[in-house]
């Protein structure tokens, strides 16, 4: 029901614990580029952070250490490993 | 892109067909509840190579598509009034009230924009002092966070001329609703992965816990999807029924407090109506007393319709995933996505829509 | 004539007309036949079967990255008559401007047409200009028609498609209408995104002087996209037309922005591309030929025609999977579900 892609953060502005200041991203990929909101970002990103965008707001910083697990259980997954291990 | 392009590289989804294929070892319905997961299934032809066996119903996850006739024609009426602005987003251009939709309204004389974030409302609000800019807030728990920080903002800049007619809906208490009916017979849940980043996957629990129902949250790339199959049809073959997080990129167990901060503090529950499954009752949002300046509802002292449903539409079961659109006697007849008489045809993730695009003599 | 507007009196057919086709249209676009000023234009009759064809351009902004509304009308007609396999010959300039219209702005446009006409060695030799009041139209709405030759051993028509051929695309889709959606407000994004405008006849006499028996259809998918052209050429020709996913060229730039407005590209329009459907045994041929011009260098095959499902347009998905792929219906909105 909603729509969400990663972009990458190339600038960031406001305070995160103010939300009388603008909270905003300048997120570019692959050569397009947009201002965004993070007033509702789960943790504050830093420049070079992946964030997930939905409708102007980044909804999700994105860790790599979590990108790495996702890809990993596709791949474990591939091999049939026991689901035990895929929590 | 980086993060979308791993997810949808053939050496990696392609084994997971196969592993799925494994995985299904007897019948097995699963409702996909989101809209973005219909629409993603039937774009990567997943239909089409599913395993026999395995059977998807469409759930309720498409705000367009459960935004009911009365308010469809409420935002057709607010559209009409002079001196007023009405913001949408482009989902919404189409959708039938009773009496046509806000294209026509449109074509007619009102002021529509179409806009891709409610905060571009907003601007557009302050760009045109002598409009009333109404924002037509449709949505589940995903786009509600921007739409409450929206209205924060506004708050804080004091724009005067900015309003949201809410009919932000939540999930978990209208998936109770569907679920508490007898007829509707399925074993595992393919929970939406956007919705989940907000209220974490421990909001599916309950589900899992109440009516002994697979629940695992998935995202939206091939083998995202063909992952989140396979790991519903296992824990049905295993009858190890409990909540698993296929999304961990995007989705925590308890979510993003931040954005539930948001929404508490502008939002509170109230009942809400859901075309197909009627009133459900605390499974929307409307706008706090102490923001009552920016709540169209009150400002412009709206009252709802009472709403024509259109007859011989199954879009209410549809939703419920008691029908599909191949039982519908309007669909692909009167029903296209020329000619939308029901919901489900607008959007172009809504189940008939979806069938009518990528599912039609795919399967003969 | 800077800061100067259009005014109702530069649609009389008074002095001030003339002062605007003088000043601006002859300024830019002089050649003898149009020079004379007459109620129509007398052309030498030239070789071939003629091709007639007329579309009208209204855009917003008509000045965009890549293009504008002017460059848009000269290759936009130029192009309708480069898909029958035509030679274009010339064409005509309709205009109809919006009282309050910058002068500068339209001598730009003028200036952008002259331009586009002199690239593409087309000449326009007749024209005509309206004027109405403020609000009426939005600034400057254009109408060309185009005139062409088609050798006589040329036949290229949607109904020569058959069972086997092959389809190439000519470039990228999508840059033209992600480029002029992005402009909107209220959904801009930044980027390196630009209009693919530009005239195809060059291309399309290269392909037709190099294997003319073998080259069956031309399309230049324009509003719709390729969805939207693929399923008029299956509906035309009875067949069903069969697409691989991973094939379809889309510049990284115009997909991220798709994925960003819940955009497909098969459904935007493009302006400066065209779709190529060749008999099989050629179709390296064709694809080396296309691939040799400026205009085609990022070229395609895409995908074959094939019996069964007539009139569908399928997509096979790099898993395997398969789905049906229809025209467009209504125009395409960015949409956040």
């Amino acid at each position: 029901m909603c729509l969400a892609i990663p972009m990458r953060v190339t600038r960031v502005e406001g305070d995160p614990n103010d939300f009388t200041t603008n909270q905003i991203a300048t997120v570019d990929a692959d050569g397009i580029s947009r201002q965004i909101r993070l007033d509702v970002v789960d943790h504050w990103p830093a420049v070079g952070d992946y964030v997930i965008i939905h409708a102007g707001f980044a909804i999700h910083s994105l860790v790599e250490e979590e990108a790495l697990k996702n890809i990993a259980l596709l791949q474990e997954l591939a091999e049939n490993t026991p689901e035990e291990l895929l929590s | 892109m980086k993060h979308l392009d791993e997810y949808r590289d053939r050496e990696l989804a392609a084994p997971l067909v196969a592993e799925l294929r494994r995985a299904v070892s007897k019948p097995l319905r699963v409702m996909e509840v989101c809209g973005s997961h219909t629409m993603a299934i039937f774009r990567n032809g997943l239909r089409s190579i599913l395993p026999t066996g395995l059977e998807l119903v469409s759930g309720p996850g498409c705000p367009v598509c459960v935004t009911s006739a009365s308010h469809m024609d409420a935002f057709i009426a607010i559209a009409g009034r002079p001196g007023v602005r009405v913001a949408i987003f482009g989902d919404l251009f189409r959708v039938p009230g009773s009496h046509g939709s806000l294209a026509e309204a449109g074509s007619k004389g009102a002021k529509i924009d179409i806009v891709y974030s409610p905060m571009d409302a907003l601007e557009l609000a302050v760009a045109n002092p002598g409009d009333l800019l109404v924002f037509l807030g449709v949505g589940f728990e995903t786009t509600t966070p921007g739409i409450a920080a929206t209205i924060l903002a506004a708050h804080h800049r004091r724009v005067d001329n900015f309003l949201v007619f809410s009919t932000q809906k939540t999930m978990p208490a209208a998936m109770e609703t569907l679920l508490s009916d007898p007829q509707l017979k399925i074993d595992g849940l393919l929970c939406p992965g956007h919705v989940s980043s907000i209220i974490g996957a421990a909001a599916w629990q309950p589900l899992a816990d109440n009516y002994r129902l697979a629940c695992v949250v998935a995202g939206f790339e091939t083998a995202d999807l063909l992952k989140g199959l396979t790991l519903l049809a296992r824990q049905v073959a295993n009858d190890s029924i409990k909540v698993e997080n296929a999304y961990p990129r995007a989705v925590s167990w308890e979510g993003n407090p931040r954005a539930q901060a948001m929404v508490a503090e502008i939002f509170e529950p109230a009942d809400m109506d859901w075309r197909g499954l009627g009133r459900i009752p605390l499974s929307g949002l409307k706008i706090r007393e102490q923001y009552a300046h920016f709540d169209a509802l009150s400002r412009l002292a709206i009252t709802l319709p009472e709403a024509e449903e259109p007859k011989g539409c199954l879009c209410g079961d549809i939703l419920k995933g008691i029908s599909t659109p191949r039982h519908c006697p309007l669909f692909a007849g009167r029903c296209t996505p020329a000619t939308p008489v029901g919901p489900c045809m607008v959007s172009s993730e809504g189940t008939c829509a979806a069938y009518y695009k990528y599912g039609q003599d795919l399967e003969s | 004539m800077t800061g100067k507007t259009i005014q109702l009196d530069h649609g009389s057919g008074g002095l001030a007309s003339q002062q605007l086709i003088a000043e601006v249209f002859l300024k830019h676009l002089d050649n003898p036949t149009l020079h004379s000023l007459e109620d129509s234009a007398v052309l030498a009759n030239q070789p071939g079967r003629l091709a007639f064809t007329t579309d009208s351009y209204v855009v917003d902004p008509i000045f965009f990255p890549g293009g504008d509304i002017g460059k848009l009308a000269v290759h936009g007609t130029i192009n309708d008559l480069a898909m029958r396999g035509a030679r274009p010959y010339c064409l005509s300039l309709g205009l109809i401007l919006e009282e309050g219209l910058e002068l500068d702005e339209l001598e730009k446009v003028i200036i952008s047409i002259s331009e586009a006409c002199r690239e593409a060695g087309v000449a326009i030799v007749t024209g005509d200009t309206k004027v109405v009041p403020r609000g009426k139209a939005d600034k400057i709405f254009i109408n060309t028609s185009g005139i062409g030759f088609i050798d006589d051993h040329i036949d290229i028509s949607a109904k020569n498609a058959k069972k086997g051929d092959i389809v190439i695309l000519s470039g990228t889709m999508g840059d033209h209408g992600i480029t002029i959606m992005t402009r909107q407000a209220g959904i801009a994004v930044e980027g390196k995104l630009a209009s693919d405008t530009m005239p195809l006849h060059r291309l399309v006499a290269t392909l037709l002087k190099e294997i003319p028996g073998s080259v069956h259809v031309l399309r230049d998918p324009t509003r719709g996209g390729v969805a939207t052209t693929l399923n008029e050429v299956a509906g035309n020709c009875g067949l069903g037309i069969e697409l691989r996913e991973e094939s379809l060229p889309v510049r990284p730039e115009v997909r991220a922005a798709c994925e960003l407005l819940g955009l497909e590209p098969l459904y935007l329009a493009n302006e400066g591309k065209c779709l190529v459907i060749v008999a099989a045994e050629e179709a390296t041929r064709a694809l080396q030929i296309i691939r040799g011009c400026q205009e085609g260098r990022e070229a395609a095959i895409i995908g074959e025609l094939v019996a069964g499902k007539p009139g569908r347009v399928i997509i096979n998905t790099p898993v395997g999977g398969a789905r049906v792929v229809t025209p467009l219906h209504g125009i395409p909105l960015p949409r956040i579900c």
